[in-house]
């Protein structure tokens, strides 16, 4: 333990611990800009520094350890203005427009600004000249607001270990970029979006589709239906002060119906769906395996899920050699847009092309995915005709100014407004996974299982693994999220250190409650406790299985028939060599 | 008013003389991988701030080129932009009055040539093509990447032990480092912005002189996989040493009686101790690895059943050979091989040089090496000649000076002519002939011989050659290995094209070099040959690491190392040099910027701690 003085006040700290670490057990505020804890503790924006008695020099709290008997003032004269100027320097590299930004109100650097009471930059503005983006990409960069903080590149190589940014040029043109190739849509971009919830500023952000959205409300022509994914409503009230127990899904039902869908439904419902295909698909293949053992022909294990297009995106660039076991059931969202337009425009009576699909989903590679090839309509239509995130739909709400808090819970519209418990937890890592195996264990031995049975899977562990007793059979499954952790998990199996049978994996960090299209709050990970809102939920519910959802009963008897049947194939399954990413052979 | 006064300078001036001082410190500490173009541009603006503005060319022309640089950076930059910046420099240079704007022209057109691809990438897409990724200057230059910062704050702490251990996590070669590295390290130090460069090497052979007894490292589960190592050099122990901690089995074949290779057979006692080199070798030793001396590859043992015995080989043979002279008369008793005789001195046999005088050819540190060994068997008097002059020499400024202090004659621009040899054929003279700098090539300026001057005879008992090193590597050749001008032609990964199975390094593959690149060399062949076989072992320590220290980066003098004086040091083979004081290592450790944490080191590549 060393001894330190901070602003006068004395206090006892383990060694190494940083001044900023210090400060905080001191009661002593150091304002930060570009400081991700563990992520990025690169001393780059120089917005922490402080005043150490005995040296010259500033030094950053942020990344530079405590010594025994130091004495440290964070507001003396000369720490306050070096850190005034270093603002006003970065501001006068940033284009501050703030009123037009997708981060006012929500930004590190205007919250930094304010607080160092800046009214005035004494610097000439210069802003890049070059700009790369292209703003039909989901994600798009706006290069005149990156202050270089370096945060985007730490969270893309070490944690989601994508690499898509990086460093570019030297000296005064210094700046992040995609790196190896010149333009992010020709790049390996997965679109987790981690680099936009990380991002302090508004050089980050998603592509707005909301005047699609509007264009559709306002045709009288077009009958719009809404799905809410899982993830949505463990957030979507953060941004208007509203805690996940009051900001409900039902509260949102009533929210999105008042500005004008049609019909507003659940996500949950087609998670149940994917279940039941998913879960079908994998017995299947254990069937086909141990049939296969007899003949010699090899089925390759293990089956991975394939609910996150982030994770399929980053498969097919990163590991082609896994794509086939891949499983080929949809996603929640695309097998929604596909029931939606045709068993349920059969209950409608509607051609299914008047029919506007828009997804609420925690995240961006979900934009991609609704339009691929692949993910369309008897007619050729996109099974999904918009998917805007959390945050747009916070916006959207904004836009119409509503205030959530007004408004009563009320009923999703019937029937793809149903979903199970088992469809809930699909938000957070572990979910699918757990989800599966309680269809499963259904499937094989024809009764259910403890709900809570595969709960070992749940946490945020980056990767999890467990042994199940299937009716006999052990099941060998793991969970990874992150796709940091994917990649390891892929190189320990291609490298035959690992084997397993089923496999879930999700991009984000904790699952689609960290999903990069969740509300924003700089320096908090969120994930961990939007997952405790959904397991509460599901603990709650009645109905914790997905084969016991009286609509996926229903769409079963009334359309599909049966899991895997031709149908259900033709609908609610993929081929994942049907598009392909930028660099893929 | 008085007619003449004697020029002063005033405190402006003054001051831009040590600003002048600061940017050529900086230039020195320029790091690697900056982009060229925007270095172009700035020493383009400097060149025009040292324009008269007499004439058009400099005074329009440079600001003109200026401008049209800056476009090239930061665009919209016309394809066609950068042939008018080279008719532009081009015209400068013809039509400037003088050298000011023509040499600023010049160094325009040097860039613009050579390292046309950097302008075309920002012109075409707006960005360098390099990247920055060697942010801690020392551990970038330094061949076989020593955490260079992690044992100097080590060394500071006074944990030498852990410094010693850190150092062998890439070069099992502390002891001979600290004593004989070329130390590139020290070559781009950030610290030499502020005032010199951390005396790297010295801190080294400290910490190895204060360290306790090294653990051995801990060896891998047995592969069960052979491996030959031809060649006992530093290269050839480097991979033993460290394939061995891989858990494979490691056999080292030395056609000579001892290990070491060139650190043995080439550098005399004074620069580098037998029993330090010994020391460092047994330490190696105890990892594990056999060794097989006296055993000559291609006579004893043929490579192909070599090939046949072990799953992969490592050719280390090094460059053993003296090249010869090529002159009339140099098959005179007397013309001996540098080389030659620095071997025989490896095996403790001394040449007897009382009374005689020595000639020595060449301007290397085998020279350096030979001469000062003359001096000290006795010679009467040694000359040292060199058809370059002094400065041009490739020996290291420290070595000449040192020769020079115990005693060598240093000629400068005097190339031999031929071997004057008595009637019993020893050789009785060597004559030379003057010559004069003459153009530059390549950099460097080339030599023509003097019409003015006469040829000089001068006289020797003995003449010793050091001018180059060749590679025994025929016999490889024959078993149909590639080689590319008498060297084995392997990648920068140490395999060798077409040749399943065999890697090699060191000098036999690079030409002579410098010891840390042989172990380099090594270590790369470790990490390639353990992959060869299907292996991913990684070669760590655990040692934590102090925290950084705060500093205000005061500008304070250098620690240089000490000689012993000449005239005591030149009548024997002990060693040379002395260590730092204890006040001395504390005081050059503190002097270390840290560059792996304060700067881009802390975001990128600050530390591998495992390879």
């Amino acid at each position: 333990m060393v001894n330190v003085i901070i602003n006068g006040i004395a206090v006892k700290v383990p060694e190494k611990t940083t001044i900023l670490e210090a400060a905080e057990k001191a009661g002593v505020r150091i304002p930060t800009l570009c400081y991700m804890k563990d992520l990025n503790e690169i001393g780059a924006c120089r917005i922490c520094v402080v005043e150490v008695e005995g040296y010259e020099r500033l030094f950053t709290a942020c990344n530079n350890p405590v010594a025994d008997g130091m004495v440290i003032h964070t507001n003396s004269k000369k720490a306050r203005e070096a850190r005034k100027i270093n603002v006003e320097l970065i501001l006068s590299q940033h284009n501050t427009n703030c009123a037009v930004c997708s981060r006012n109100w929500n930004c590190t650097l205007q919250k930094v600004a304010n607080d160092l009471n800046i009214h005035w930059i004494p610097f000439e503005k210069d802003l890049p000249k070059i700009s790369r983006t292209d703003y039909h990409f989901p994600l798009i960069r706006e290069y005149d607001k990156c202050i270089k903080c370096m945060r985007c590149i730490q969270i893309c190589d070490n944690v989601q270990t994508t690499n898509i940014w990086d460093v570019m040029n030297t000296g005064s043109r210094t700046t992040v970029d995609v790196g190896g190739v010149y333009r992010l849509e020709d790049s390996n971009c997965v679109l987790c979006g981690q680099c936009i919830t990380h991002c302090p500023v508004g050089a980050l952000r998603e592509r707005d589709d909301l005047d699609r959205v509007l264009a559709a409300l306002e045709d009288p022509e077009i009958i719009t239906v809404v799905q809410v994914a899982p993830a949505i409503r463990t957030a979507w009230g953060e941004g208007f002060g509203l805690r996940p127990e009051y900001a409900t899904y039902r509260r949102l039902v009533s929210v999105l119906k008042n500005i004008g869908f049609d019909y507003v439904f659940d996500t949950n419902f087609s998670a149940d769906l994917t279940i039941m295909e998913e879960a079908s698909e994998f017995l299947e293949k254990v069937k086909k395996a141990a049939d296969s053992k007899k003949k010699g022909k090899k089925e390759k294990f293990p089956m991975f899920t394939s609910c996150c297009p982030g994770w399929v995106r980053f498969c097919k660039a990163n590991y082609p050699e896994f794509v086939d076991q891949l499983s080929t059931s949809k996603s929640p969202q695309q097998m929604f847009g596909a029931i939606a337009k045709s068993y349920y425009a059969q209950l409608l009576n509607v051609d299914p092309s008047k029919i506007f699909v828009m997804s609420v989903m925690p995240c961006l590679a979900k934009k991609a995915e609704r339009t691929y090839p692949t993910m369309v309509d008897d007619q050729g239509d996109p099974e999904v005709d918009v998917s805007i995130t959390n945050r747009e739909m916070v916006r959207l709400i904004r836009l119409e100014n509503l205030n959530p808090a007004d408004f009563p819970e009320s009923d999703p519209d019937m029937p793809l407004g149903v979903g199970s418990g088992a469809g809930n937890i699909f938000g957070a890592t572990g979910g699918v996974m757990e989800a599966a195996l309680r269809s499963a264990y259904n499937f094989v031995t024809g009764e259910n299982p403890d709900p809570d049975a595969f709960k070992d899977v749940r946490g945020m562990d980056g990767w999890k693994e467990e042994t199940f007793d299937l009716a006999g059979t052990p099941l060998k499954v793991a969970v990874v999220n992150g796709l940091g952790n994917a990649r390891k998990l892929l190189n320990a199996l291609k490298k035959g250190r690992v084997s397993y049978d089923f496999v879930e994996v999700m991009a984000c960090p904790g699952g689609c409650v960290g999903g990069g299209g969740q509300p924003i709050h700089d320096g908090i990970e969120m994930a961990a406790d939007r997952a405790k809102v959904l397991y509460r939920q599901d603990a709650g519910m009645e109905l914790r299985f997905s084969h016991e959802n009286p609509s996926i009963k229903a769409v079963y008897e009334d359309f599909l028939e049966a899991p895997l049947s031709e149908k259900a194939e033709h609908l609610l399954h993929t081929d994942h060599h049907g598009w392909k990413m930028p660099n893929e052979n | 008013m008085s007619r003449l006064s004697i020029d002063t300078q005033n405190t402006a001036e003054k001051t831009v003389e040590e600003l002048y001082k600061d940017l050529e410190r900086r230039v020195q500490a320029s790091q690697p991988g900056l982009c060229p173009v925007d270095l172009a541009a700035s020493f383009l603006k400097t060149c025009y701030a040292q324009s008269c503005g007499k004439c058009v060319p400099c005074r329009v022309g440079l600001g003109q080129l200026e401008k049209m640089l800056a476009q090239v950076l930061d665009g919209p930059a016309d394809p066609g932009l950068l042939d008018i910046i080279e008719r532009t420099a081009e015209s400068i240079y013809f039509s400037a009055d003088c050298a000011i704007g023509s040499e600023a022209a010049r160094m325009i057109l040097k860039g613009v040539r050579g390292f046309r691809d950097d302008y075309i990438e920002h012109i075409n897409h707006g960005r360098c093509i390099g990247k920055h990724n060697q942010p801690v200057p020392c551990v970038s230059q330094c061949p076989a990447h020593v955490d260079i910062p992690g044992y100097i704050a080590l060394i500071h702490e006074e944990r030498y032990t852990d410094a010693v251990q850190l150092i062998r996590k890439d070069n099992p070669f502390p002891s001979v480092c600290g004593l004989i590295c070329e130390h590139p390290c020290e070559v781009r130090c950030r610290r030499t912005l502020v005032d010199d460069a951390v005396n790297i090497r010295g801190l080294k052979r400290y910490a190895c002189e204060h360290a306790g007894e090294l653990p051995t490292p801990d060896v891998a589960e047995s592969t069960g996989k052979k491996i030959a190592i031809i060649g006992g050099g530093p290269s050839g122990l480097s991979a033993a040493f460290y394939l061995t901690i891989m858990g494979h089995d490691v056999t080292v074949y030395e056609q000579r009686k001892q290990l070491g290779g060139m650190l043995r057979y080439g550098i005399p006692n004074y620069r580098l101790p037998r029993a330090v080199l010994d020391r460092e070798i047994a330490n190696m030793k105890k990892v594990g690895f056999k060794t097989v001396c006296n055993v000559s590859v291609g006579k004893d043992i043929t490579l192909k059943e070599l090939r046949e015995q072990y799953d992969a080989l490592y050719v280390s043979i090094g460059a053993h050979t003296g090249s010869k002279l090529s002159i009339e008369g140099d098959d005179a008793k007397g013309v001996i091989s540098a080389v030659e005789i620095l071997r025989e001195i490896g095996d403790d046999h001394y040449p007897d040089f009382t009374g005689l005088h020595i000639a020595v050819v060449g301007g290397g540190n085998v020279a350096m090496d030979v001469a000062r060994t003359a001096i000290r068997c006795g010679a009467e008097t040694v000359r040292i000649l060199y058809r370059r002059r002094v400065a041009d020499m490739t020996a290291l400024p420290e070595e000449i000076h040192g020769a020079i202090e115990d005693g060598c004659e240093v000629t400068e621009l005097e190339a031999p002519l031929r071997v004057e040899k008595d009637r019993d054929g020893n050789v009785k003279a060597i004559w030379v002939r003057h010559q004069i700098s003459g153009p530059m090539v390549n950099g460097r300026p080339s030599i023509v011989a003097s019409r003015e001057l006469e040829d000089v005879r001068i006289p020797c008992d003995r003449l010793l050659v050091a001018v180059g090193q060749g590679i025994d590597s025929q016999k490889f050749g024959d078993y149909g290995i590639p080689l590319q001008r008498g060297r084995i032609a392997a990648f920068d990964t140490s395999d060798v094209k077409n040749a399943d199975g065999i890697f090699a390094g060191g000098d036999c593959v690079t030409g002579p070099a410098t010891v840390i690149r042989a172990i380099a060399a090594g270590k790369v062949a470790a990490a390639n040959i353990d992959d060869y076989l299907g292996f991913n072992h990684v070669i760590r320590t655990n040692i934590d690491l102090p925290q950084v220290r705060f500093d205000d980066h005061r500008p304070c003098g250098r620690i240089n190392m000490r000689e012993r004086p000449p005239q005591q040091r030149k009548h024997d083979f002990e060693l040379m040099e002395t260590g730092m004081t204890h006040e001395e290592a504390c005081q050059e450790s503190g002097r270390c910027l840290r560059c792996d944490h304060f700067g881009y080191g802390v975001f990128k590549g600050g530390r591998e701690y495992q390879w």
